[in-house]
């Protein structure tokens, strides 16, 4: 098989905030970097983010701290946390922010000239640095920007197939580039996968056609164990009309803003239930609640900033009860503020410029007049590579992950505007540790028959008349959606095992047409041995955890279970192929950060 | 439900044809729509780059019905449907195949631009300050996607094929964001106007019309930019300071 080598000391799979990240870091390290990213570069899902970047700089209210963005986080995650991790985001994401002001970005400003920051769900203070709603935009240009600027190569458009192991490390990948079909060898000493999420596993999702799951079912392929699967972010607030836009991000900040969420009788109903986690937090009437997005110190949050896994938990109770809207969602409405604000109309397209333009374009709806249907939408997975939490190396020498594509963050759920910070905190740790590795170790080799074998199956559709790949991908997509969604139970998740089982095997015969060049049918066939490897993991690992726990929400186990309260289940790849769940314990936490959640409750 | 009738262009660098195709059209669809369901129904190795599909990533970017347009942006509501509709690739950069253009050009072009330079930090702990008013002018150049859209009509790119003496729309943009960057301190204006060719641009405003973001392209970066151009280069007084300098 035809095939060109690319030397480079340390590769970077992925080219959103965290691989841009890691790279950046990689170049000041002094080792040479490749990435390897599937899109143009600046394309990645992070310039899709929109509310804000979550660092406690205290530049809105000082009495933000990293303890108490630490308890945050830790209480959003249902304690299910790697607290550690949780630990140095919370206390590197201020720098990582600041850095990123040095390298051009330009976030809104506070009266004093700083930078600004915004009210986000399960933050107790304004903690999110923001740009408008096009804040990842700013971020994956500021690093691109700065990054074009620092010797790295980049090879773009280019998918990984499958990385390259020298005995127990890793050594490389093998990859593919879309242009012309051409495999690609990359030799390097270390690799930091930075591939984000798996959203293209279901059906109704945020995420673009990039996300599925390549760097899980990569890791998962070497060797690395995958933790915290089950839990799967369904965002509260997607598009639902008109039905070809299903699933676009309706960015939290409509709520931080003001926005309130309402049922077909024009209901509030989001403070018919609080969760009792955060009942001193939470404002018990309207008023309360619109003096905390004005700023009002004193007052506490409406319950429309409650978490992520609550919020979309409500609204699909609302929908199933009969009291959902005319297309199936609930109400978002944030017009309403006109009542309040005399400039309300010109204050919502300066705060919220994307949405105005997004809801106008695709849905002829003007949001400054009209309420906008909303209902939940796969967004985020917490789950991933189990990382050393300090370097970001998994149990595979050589192998490091940043970055949605890694777990152990965010617990059970994960609060808006953590990403962000996630990638850039996570990203440069790994860069760093990764560059560590590399000057540690010696090259190893590639085996020309592990890439002759990931040529020669990515090459298999091509000689048979199969099945369409895009037909595969959309019933595996149906089939998550249906089964293994926002409400889950044993009966239907076993029948989502079998399901996969089948769609694994048709997978196995599928056809393409045409040829290697830019061949959309063939690159969806090779995505979708990665997407079953995460929707089977997700499914296993989910009829597992036999609780209601964050973003995990059993039909059948309502109530929380204090045992696998204590136990992360993690996902690894036995000697016979097949898929193993175990249970780890909980580190407890130390005394020192245990003092500090019980100071935040 | 009706059907439209679609003819995309299909092919590579070494040429290719419109094919028509129909597909039903659903309330809300747009264009973008209309050709993954093509690529998913009938035309399995069709050549098409999207990713966000809301008009945030700047990846769809195609001529529909000769007007350059993020397909992604474009409702099936606001074309006629009476006759096929025309989809083809960008016509200024290279065609890779179908749909899909080789904008590598841009990226180099990117790369050659100063990068930006901060003045000193203002404040102790490493930080600066920044008026809101300051920074507004500024957060318009930065609302750029990188659809190259802008540099697809421009005629200098289109049809004179100055590529390699004029950067176009896209980076004069880039350039403005920089140079009115409140914090920074790098100098572009001799490049502007000697490698970069910004004296090329006879301001038809074609670029600001498509840009999907609504940047005033014309008005507010480009204008500005020769302003500074003509203050320092061509100013008949400081050219004769310049002399005895």
């Amino acid at each position: 098989m035809d095939y060109q080598t690319y030397e480079h000391d340390v590769v970077v799979i992925g080219a959103g905030g965290a691989g841009l990240r890691a790279a950046i870091e990689l170049s000041a390290s002094g080792v040479s970097v490749g990435v390897v990213c599937k899109s143009l570069l600046g394309k990645a899902h992070t310039v899709m983010a929109e509310g804000g970047v979550a660092a406690s700089l205290g530049n809105v209210d000082n009495r933000d701290a990293w303890g108490v963005h630490f308890a945050d986080t830790m209480r959003g995650g249902q304690y299910m946390n790697n607290a550690r991790m949780a630990e140095l985001h919370a206390k590197e994401a201020p720098e990582r922010v600041r850095e990123l002001e040095a390298w051009g970005a330009l976030f809104d400003r506070t009266a004093d000239g700083r930078i600004l920051q915004r009210n986000f769900g399960g933050h107790k203070y304004p903690r999110l640095a923001h740009v408008g709603d096009r804040t990842g935009l700013e971020m994956i240009r500021t690093l691109q920007d700065h990054g074009i600027h620092q010797g790295i190569d980049v090879h773009m458009e280019c998918t990984v197939l499958a990385l390259l192991k020298d005995g127990d490390r890793v050594v490389g990948a093998v990859a593919y580039d879309r242009e012309r079909g051409r495999f690609r060898v990359f030799h390097a000493r270390a690799v930091v996968l930075a591939t984000g999420g798996i959203g293209k596993a279901y059906r109704i999702t945020s995420n673009s056609w990039e996300y599925t799951g390549d760097g899980h079912a990569l890791a998962y392929n070497a060797g690395a164990d995958l933790i915290d699967m089950e839990f799967v972010q369904f965002h509260p607030t997607g598009m639902v009309w008109p039905p070809s836009v299903s699933g676009i991000l309706v960015t939290e900040g409509v709520r931080g803003e003001g926005g309130v969420l309402k049922n077909k009788d024009g209901h509030r109903f989001m403070f018919d239930e609080i969760p009792d986690l955060y009942k001193n937090q939470t404002a018990d009437n309207e008023e309360e609640g619109w003096r905390y997005t004005q700023g009002d110190k004193d007052a506490r949050r409406p319950p429309e900033l409650l978490t992520r896994d609550h919020v979309a938990r409500c609204i699909v109770r609302e929908i199933r009860e009969g009291r959902g809207s005319k297309h199936g969602g609930v109400y978002l409405d944030i017009a309403w503020i006109k009542e309040r604000l005399s400039n309300g109309t010109e204050h919502i397209k300066k705060k919220l410029p994307s949405m105005y333009h997004q809801f106008k374009q695709l849905a002829s709806i003007d949001i400054t007049q009209q309420p906008m249907e909303v209902g939940p939408t796969t967004h985020y997975v917490m789950g991933g590579v189990r990382v050393d939490a300090d370097t970001q190396m998994s149990n595979v020498p050589g192998l490091f992950a940043a970055g949605e594509c890694a777990g152990g963050l965010h617990g059970a759920n994960r609060l808006g505007g953590n990403s962000l910070s996630d990638l850039l905190v996570f990203g440069k740790r790994a860069g760093e540790y990764a560059a560590k590795f590399a000057k540690e170790h010696k090259p190893g080799a590639v085996n020309a028959d592990q890439v002759e074998e990931a040529a020669r199956r990515a090459l298999e559709p091509f000689s048979r008349e199969g099945e369409s790949p895009y037909k595969i991908q959309q019933d595996l997509q149906q089939t998550m959606q249906e089964l293994v969604g926002i409400s889950r139970q044993d009966v239907e998740m076993r029948r989502a095992l079998d399901e996969l089982a089948n769609l694994r095997v048709r997978a196995g015969s599928v056809g393409v047409i045409g040829n290697r060049e830019y061949n959309a049918g063939w690159h969806t066939a090779l995505d979708l041995p990665h997407l079953l490897t995460v929707a089977e993991a997700i499914t296993r690992a989910a009829v597992e955890r036999r609780e209601s726990r964050g973003a995990h929400f059993r039909e059948d186990y309502l109530a929380k279970d204090e045992g696998l309260g204590q136990v992360s289940l993690l996902v690894r790849k036995l000697g016979d192929g097949s898929m193993q769940v175990v249970r780890e314990p909980i580190s407890e936490l130390t005394p020192e950060l245990a003092k500090i959640v019980d100071d935040n409750k | 439900m009706s059907t439209a009738r679609f003819k995309i262009w299909r092919g590579n660098a070494d040429g290719g044809a419109f094919q028509e195709y129909s597909v039903e059209v659903t309330e809300g669809m747009v264009v973008l729509d209309a050709v993954l369901k093509i690529q998913a129904e009938e035309a399995h190795d069709l050549g098409v780059r999207w990713n966000c599909k809301a008009g945030k990533c700047g990846s769809c970017s195609a001529e529909v019905n000769g007007n350059p347009r993020l397909m992604c942006m474009t409702g099936m509501d606001t074309i006629p449907t009476d006759r096929p509709i025309a989809v083809e690739p960008m016509q200024t950069f290279p065609i890779i195949k179908d749909l899909v253009t080789d904008v590598s050009w841009n990226f180099r072009v990117k790369q050659g631009i100063k990068p930006f330079t901060p003045r000193p930090a203002d404040a102790h702990d490493g930080t600066w300050r920044m008026q809101q008013r300051d920074v507004n002018r500024v957060q318009e150049f930065r609302k750029c996607i990188e659809c190259f859209l802008c540099q697809d009509v421009c005629h200098v790119l289109r049809d004179h094929r100055k590529h390699d003496e004029f950067i176009g729309p896209r980076f004069f943009v880039h350039a403005a964001a920089l140079e009115m960057h409140p914090l920074d301190v790098a100098d572009r204006v001799e490049e502007l106007a000697q490698t970069e060719g910004i004296g090329y641009c006879n301001i038809t405003k074609c670029c600001t019309k498509v840009c999907p973001e609504e940047i005033t392209i014309t008005d507010n970066a480009i204008i500005p930019l020769k302003e500074r151009v003509v203050d320092r280069l061509y100013d008949p007084l400081s050219k004769l300071l310049r002399i005895f300098r």
